[in-house]
């Protein structure tokens, strides 16, 4: 098939399904939880019985610049993700994921309210800690492929793993970062949802928040995306490998949210910075000199 | 038509009688009306020039071989100068620095009157790389002068305590702007000492313009480290004249492509020399120092043209440095200082000092294009140079205003300024997004850096463009989300800008817009061949496709938050207090606290200033540094056979 | 809009209580319970709740609160006054700084008596809540298509849906199902089997 249909396809499904997938993924994390809590727990399609619920709610904000700031939130992730499913510059989704953010951020600097405050200056610091391992890992596929595009990365014969098992490490670290899970969930947290751990959400009327909540799922399935990249290559078999990949690593994020709490800004911003500097810095040396 | 032999010395000796103009009026209405014809016609000039040269065929073009009158002329400057540094020196006692200025005079004077009999040489020569720099000058420089007048009335009502000597500061600026021309369209070495010492000379005048203690030792910080580089300067021209046969920048570079040892002790002393001043580690106190000055000043010299002329010597050297220890020693200088400085700047309060260390960082990065020395890091350092020298003479001329209206330029303190100040507001909103964020065009210059720099395989720059972006973003996030915040002090500010201060905004704005918008044509048309001409070849860093969807994600960039607001204008929304735990004030501003009073709310950023000490810091960055200098270039030195 | 009773999120409030009835509350959200199997979150934030559980009596320092916490919850919403104290002051009726209960402050739909309430009272008044919610969620979107065919969707408009579903009363023969709140057996801590 025409490399072109498959990229449009691609990019329709990330657009269509990764809301529905997104939830299903919430849904799937908080029944695990609940498990290992030893409660019942919601069914699987509660996020989606959430989502509907919040839309037919009024419509209400602290500021009138929230609502356009939130929707181009959810816009512009969409955008980024959308360009790297079509196969397109890896860097450059990064570079348009950190402009996404910056509405997120600006979207709790508006409501100038304590709580939303807090969580937008740890948002940023969020971004502080995982920006260098994100920009590393496109830095990692460029020297392993020669491309920053995923389209040729997917296309490459090996697994692009096996030359970034650092890159790897750096990157599921940060991972927690991006998912919002405990130690790192400092802009704000699934649970509980309380003040200065809601933090960046605590001033999002219902129905902005379930802009916020679909602009996550589509970051979510974003970053799962990522870690498929790092096994998919051309062989048709790397995809099943991928979405194994992606269920373990996703339950290994759900048991680390679960038995940790949640730690200061600064050490995040330390531990994610040594682990990106010592595991991507010696993968990147590595792979400059066989290269 | 007027030609290019006219417009040349036009560019350079009109801004040195625009003034003399500036020192001897006294009017200052009279006196402005003449800096504004005066800014318009050197804008005019550099119009010429671009014409002239354009019908020229773009081509690089060498000129004024027969030079006696003006060569004399410039040592006659130069010896001026000389004294007037040392008056200076003895006058504030600071009898050391004068050394810094004799030394370097004498030998210059002596290679011109003594030296050896060199070969025939052009002493101008203009190609994409000066053109671009007369039209930084001309254009960001002469609407600075036009932002000055309005502001420095602004500066002296508000500032009350020093005494009002603008008619200086406009001489000085002017004098600037012509020595700024001659350096950049020089070829002959010894010209460029000139300039360079000129330069100088202007900025240490205007640090020390408010003549207080903190100001005059700032001044001649600034002062002793530029003459240091000069002093360097100095020596490898002396060297170069005698070893190498030849004091034309053009031939020494080529000298240096080539490999041979004559050319290997003056690039690395003139790379030294532009590292100070470019204010590069250890040499970066001096340009932070430098903010004491009046806004124009710091908007002038030290982010929009003078620090880009060590950018600029730089990048003339840059194919002579590449694969050499010089080279390796001032790319690591530029990204250790790129790191370090955004690191810095997240712990700043004043906006001045962040906008400084700003400038250190990207200069920095510059510095490092430079360094690796190949096509595709020159390519994107140009880029940089240019959306740099936008947004930055931008941020800078707007905190100035701000300042004049504010009366504070504390960051915490401009909190709800969109509302508070909304012309102002937005072009500083406006300037600090094009400094970082994508899809605009600093953004995507770092963007052609990291690829490039990937491309060289230089790890170390790599880690540290990737960890230092990170940096970066934080301390511009944090400044922008403090304008768009409801502000909670009710008094009313009054907007004392002058028109002609908003005139400059606005066309830095648009300008800084457009030039984002035309990257794909500006890389067609000038980049790729300002960087032919120096490599003899160019690579696309960045392929047509990637250049044209950044321009499709810029025009999104605007077009999202525009179609999102007007979808969601018309929503009915319900308008809630902020949630303050139920005890909100009512007015969003406070809350009501245990004893049932109103506590005032405040919102304040991070800083940092327990983790991040950068006086500490800074000394241990500048101890490592120069050691790595003194060792590079005696390696570079060695090795390349210079003995 | 569809099930919106799938997905109730609280917001507890305590105005004086001895903080009896907050432990009951907090009993139902735990693992014996587990409120959370039928969608509900103790959420903290008004601006996303649809249910604000209140115990306790008002005294005039937190009748501002209340009501400042009910108007910022986004409509439709339901009050549920939890324990004697917020239904009608307690034994604490008469003393010189209660006003009462929290129908005082705020219009309340659900009473669940009780010093303490139990969970399974507890979780019954929820559910009446919820149902509640579900019925004013439908009617509203009724309302406002209604509205829309007539014309434009004003705030003024949409104020007056508000109004009108608020008035909506409770139905007191939901129930919670019959296992809701009843523990199958309570668990032994350290090793089983």
């Amino acid at each position: 098939m025409n490399t072109n249909y498959i990229r449009i396809i691609a990019v329709l499904a990330y657009v269509i399904l990764a809301p529905i997938l997104g939830a299903f993924f919430d849904g799937l994390d908080r029944k695990i939880s609940a498990r290992m809590q030893r409660r019942v727990g919601p069914p699987i399609t509660q996020p989606l019985h959430d989502l509907k619920k919040l839309f037919a709610k009024e419509n209400v904000n602290v500021n009138k610049a929230q609502s356009f700031l939130i929707l181009s939130y959810l816009v512009g992730t969409l955008i980024a993700g959308a360009l790297f499913f079509s196969g397109g510059d890896m860097l450059m989704s990064i570079f348009l994921f950190s402009t996404s953010t910056m509405f997120l951020y600006f979207t709790g600097m508006v409501a100038t309210s304590p709580y939303s405050t807090v969580g937008a200056n740890r948002e940023l610091l969020q971004a502080l800690a995982y920006e260098p391992a994100e920009l590393l890992t496109a830095v990692g596929f460029y020297l392993a492929v020669g491309s920053f595009k995923s389209l040729d990365i997917v296309s490459g014969k090996w697994s692009a793993i096996l030359f970034l098992p650092g890159f790897f490490v750096a990157f599921v670290f940060i991972l927690t970062i991006k998912m919002r899970k405990s130690p790192f969930d400092e802009s704000t947290s699934h649970h509980p949802h309380q003040e200065l751990i809601k933090g960046i959400t605590s001033d999002l009327g219902a129905r902005n928040y379930a802009i916020y909540t679909l602009t996550e799922y589509y970051e979510n399935m974003y970053m799962l995306g990522v870690v498929a990249l790092f096994f998919v290559n051309s062989n048709p078999w790397s995809y099943l490998g991928a979405v194994v990949a992606i269920f373990v690593l996703y339950f290994l994020e759900i048991l680390i949210d679960n038995s940790s709490a949640r730690v200061k800004s600064e050490l995040m911003i330390k531990q994610a910075w040594w682990v990106t500097f010592i595991a991507a810095g010696l993968n990147l040396l590595i792979l400059m000199l066989i290269k | 038509m007027i030609s290019l032999e006219t417009v040349v010395p036009f560019l350079i000796c009109f801004p040195v009688i625009v003034a003399v103009l500036m020192f001897i009026t006294r009017n200052s209405k009279v006196r402005a009306i003449f800096a504004y014809v005066g800014a318009v016609a050197i804008i005019a000039a550099v119009g010429f020039l671009l014409v002239d040269w354009v019908t020229n065929g773009c081509q690089p073009v060498a000129l004024f071989v027969e030079t006696e009158t003006i060569n004399h002329v410039i040592l006659v400057a130069e010896i001026v100068l000389m004294f007037v540094v040392t008056f200076l020196c003895f006058k504030y006692k600071k009898y050391w620095i004068s050394i810094l200025s004799i030394v370097p005079t004498c030998m210059i004077a002596y290679v011109d009157l003594r030296g050896p009999k060199l070969e025939e040489m052009h002493h101008v020569y203009l190609d994409h790389l000066s053109i671009l720099m007369c039209v930084i000058v001309g254009l960001i420089g002469s609407m600075i002068a036009i932002y000055a007048v309005g502001y420095m009335d602004g500066y002296h009502k508000h500032h009350t305590e020093f005494k009002d000597r603008t008619y200086y500061f406009l001489t000085v600026l002017f004098l600037f702007l012509g020595a700024m021309f001659g350096f950049v369209t020089s070829s002959n070495l010894l010209w460029i000492d000139f300039f360079w010492e000129l330069t100088s000379v202007c900025s240490f005048l205007l640090i020390g313009y408010t003549r207080t203690d903190e100001a005059i030792n700032n001044s001649f910080r600034a002062l002793w480290m530029n003459l240091f580089g000069g002093t360097a300067l100095a020596v490898g021209i002396v060297y170069a004249a005698y070893v190498a046969g030849t004091t034309d920048l053009q031939t020494l570079v080529a000298l240096g492509v080539l490999k041979q040892p004559a050319a290997v002790l003056p690039i690395a002393m003139i790379a030294f020399a532009a590292l100070t001043k470019a204010s590069q580690l250890p040499f970066s106190t001096w340009l932070v120092g430098a903010m004491v000055a009046p806004t124009p000043s710091s908007a002038l010299l030290h982010s929009a043209t003078m620090v880009k002329a060590g950018i600029y010597i730089l990048f003339r050297l840059a194919p002579g440095m590449s694969g050499t220890e010089t080279g390796l020693m001032v790319s690591l200088v530029g990204g250790f200082t790129f790191f370090i400085m955004s690191i810095f700047a997240v712990e700043q309060t004043d906006g001045k000092k962040v906008l400084a260390f700003s400038t250190l960082s990207n200069l920095g990065l510059m510095t490092a294009c430079a360094g690796v020395g190949v096509p595709a890091t020159v390519w994107a350092g140009v880029f940089l140079m240019v959306f740099h020298a936008v947004s930055k003479s931008l941020l800078f001329q707007d905190i100035g205003a701000t300042e004049n209206s504010l009366h504070t330029r504390n960051i915490e303190d401009f909190g709800g300024l969109l509302h508070r100040l909304p012309k102002l507001a937005s072009c500083m909103f406006i300037g600090i997004v094009g400094m970082f964020l994508a899809p605009f065009g600093m953004l995507f210059s770092k963007w052609a850096t990291l690829k490039s720099v990937i491309d060289s395989k230089n790890i170390i720059l790599v880690l540290l463009i990737c960890f230092g972006s990170a940096t970066t973003t934080l301390y511009w996030s944090k400044w922008l989300g403090k304008l768009i915040q409801n502000p909670s002090e009710d008094k009313e500010v009054k907007d004392v800008t002058k028109t002609g201060e908003y005139i400059s905004l606005y066309i830095h704005t648009v300008i800084m817009i457009a030039v984002t918008i035309l990257i794909p044509t500006v890389s067609l048309i000038y980049v790729n061949p300002l960087v032919t001409e120096l490599f003899g070849t160019s690579t696309d860093v960045m392929s047509k496709s990637v250049l044209y969807t950044m321009v499709a994600m810029l025009i999104l960039a605007f077009l999202v938050p525009f179609l999102a607001y007007l979808f969601t204008k018309n929503q009915p929304t319900k308008v809630d207090l902020t949630y303050m735990n139920g005890v909100n004030s009512g007015d969003n501003k406070g809350f009501v606290n245990a004893f049932g009073e109103t506590t005032k709310m405040e919102l304040g950023n991070y800083y940092f200033d327990d983790t991040i000490k950068t006086g500490k810091m800074m000394k241990y960055a500048q101890i490592a540094l120069a050691v790595w200098i003194v060792v590079m270039t005696a390696m570079a030195i060695v090795k390349g056979g210079a003995f | 809009m569809g099930n919106v009773k799938k997905s109730p999120w609280l917001l507890h409030y305590d105005g004086s209580s001895c903080n009896g009835c907050d432990i009951e509350v907090l009993a139902s959200l735990t693992p014996i319970y587990d409120a959370e199997r039928f969608g509900v979150i103790n959420t903290g934030d008004p601006l996303q709740a649809d249910i604000f559980l209140v115990t306790g009596g008002i005294n005039h320092q937190c009748q501002g609160v209340v009501k400042q916490l009910y108007d910022q919850m986004p409509n439709p919403k339901v009050v549920v006054a939890v324990g004697i104290c917020a239904c009608t002051g307690g034994v604490f009726k008469e003393t010189y700084n209660i006003l009462g209960g929290v129908d005082t402050t705020i219009p309340v739909d659900v009473y669940v008596p009780g010093c303490a309430a139990r969970p399974q009272a507890i979780i019954d008044g929820i559910v009446k809540g919820i149902d509640l919610f579900q019925r004013r969620s439908d009617e509203r979107d009724r309302l406002i298509k209604e509205a829309k065919k007539n014309g434009k969707v004003t705030d003024e408009v949409m104020a007056e849906i508000d109004a009108r579903i608020n008035q909506i009363k409770v139905d007191p023969s939901v129930k919670a199902p019959e296992d809701a709140g009843k523990i199958k057996e309570i668990p032994t801590g350290g090793s089983e089997e």
